[in-house]
């Protein structure tokens, strides 16, 4: 299998397992997407060092775009990649944390360690923040 | 610098622990606190992400450069800075994730009542 059908795969099973294997649903849960769009971000950034320097590079047969370079960058945006990673990357991302998240969950539900519950923020953040 | 690039991949995952280390602190997360939860998730999401990286590797969909990384190799072809991605991204999905909740107080299914 190529990394495009794996991560298509994967996808589906980590959604799956959220939704109906362990029925934690964090996938419909605002705590989760707020967290995973902060994780997007950094993500962006850190695979763009790993990928952009050739840190990691990826072979053409298994991606969208085309492979790395063996002497310069990846495109920066498009050929299959969003800050010099392939596309595939974000699903592979997405699947790494909703694993995650779906397990840290479901070990609480089942009384691993649910205390000490996270929060509340210290007073000098809560004042940056403006949360109740 | 050459003896020093070797450190990039690993460089990038220690920037990633220092980067949300502030958040057990100032958002009170209590994830490194709740250690054996963090030991029993890391665990099988690193395992299973091995084996994708194993098959991965073997397949040839990515390979490393030999500068960047540092050169320790364990099972199955991987890097050991591999091994070390899967268990410090998810640390830090878990310290965002429960560092949002502390900061909004939104619940995320697991606090045991209902």
């Amino acid at each position: 299998m190529t990394y495009t059908q794996l991560t298509v795969f994967g996808v589906l099973s980590v959604v799956a397992l959220d939704l109906y294997v362990f029925k934690t649903k964090i996938l419909l849960r605002r705590v989760f997407w707020t967290s995973y769009s902060i994780v997007i971000f950094f993500q962006l950034v850190t695979n763009g060092i790993l990928t952009g320097f050739g840190i990691v590079e990826y072979n053409g047969n298994a991606i969208i775009g085309s492979s790395t370079p063996s002497d310069s960058s990846p495109a920066f945006i498009g050929d299959g990649r969003l800050v010099f990673a392939p596309i595939e990357d974000l699903l592979f991302g997405f699947c790494l944390v909703v694993l995650t998240l779906t397990i840290w969950v479901w070990l609480g539900r089942i009384g691993v360690q649910r205390e000490p519950m996270s929060g509340p923020p210290r007073q000098s953040v809560k004042r940056f923040l403006g949360s109740k | 610098m050459s003896s020093m690039s070797k450190f990039a991949y690993v460089g990038v995952l220690l920037a990633c622990l220092i980067g949300t280390a502030w958040l057990e602190y100032f958002l009170r997360t209590k994830v490194y606190r709740r250690t054996i939860r963090l030991f029993l998730t890391v665990l099988p999401v690193a395992l299973a992400f091995s084996i994708w990286d194993a098959y991965a590797i073997a397949q040839g969909h990515w390979k490393f450069d030999s500068r960047y990384v540092t050169g320790i190799t364990t099972f199955a072809n991987i890097p050991l800075d591999e091994i070390l991605f899967f268990i410090v991204i998810p640390i830090c999905s878990i310290l965002s994730f429960e560092a949002v909740r502390s900061a909004r107080n939104w619940q995320a299914g697991d606090e045991g009542k209902n």
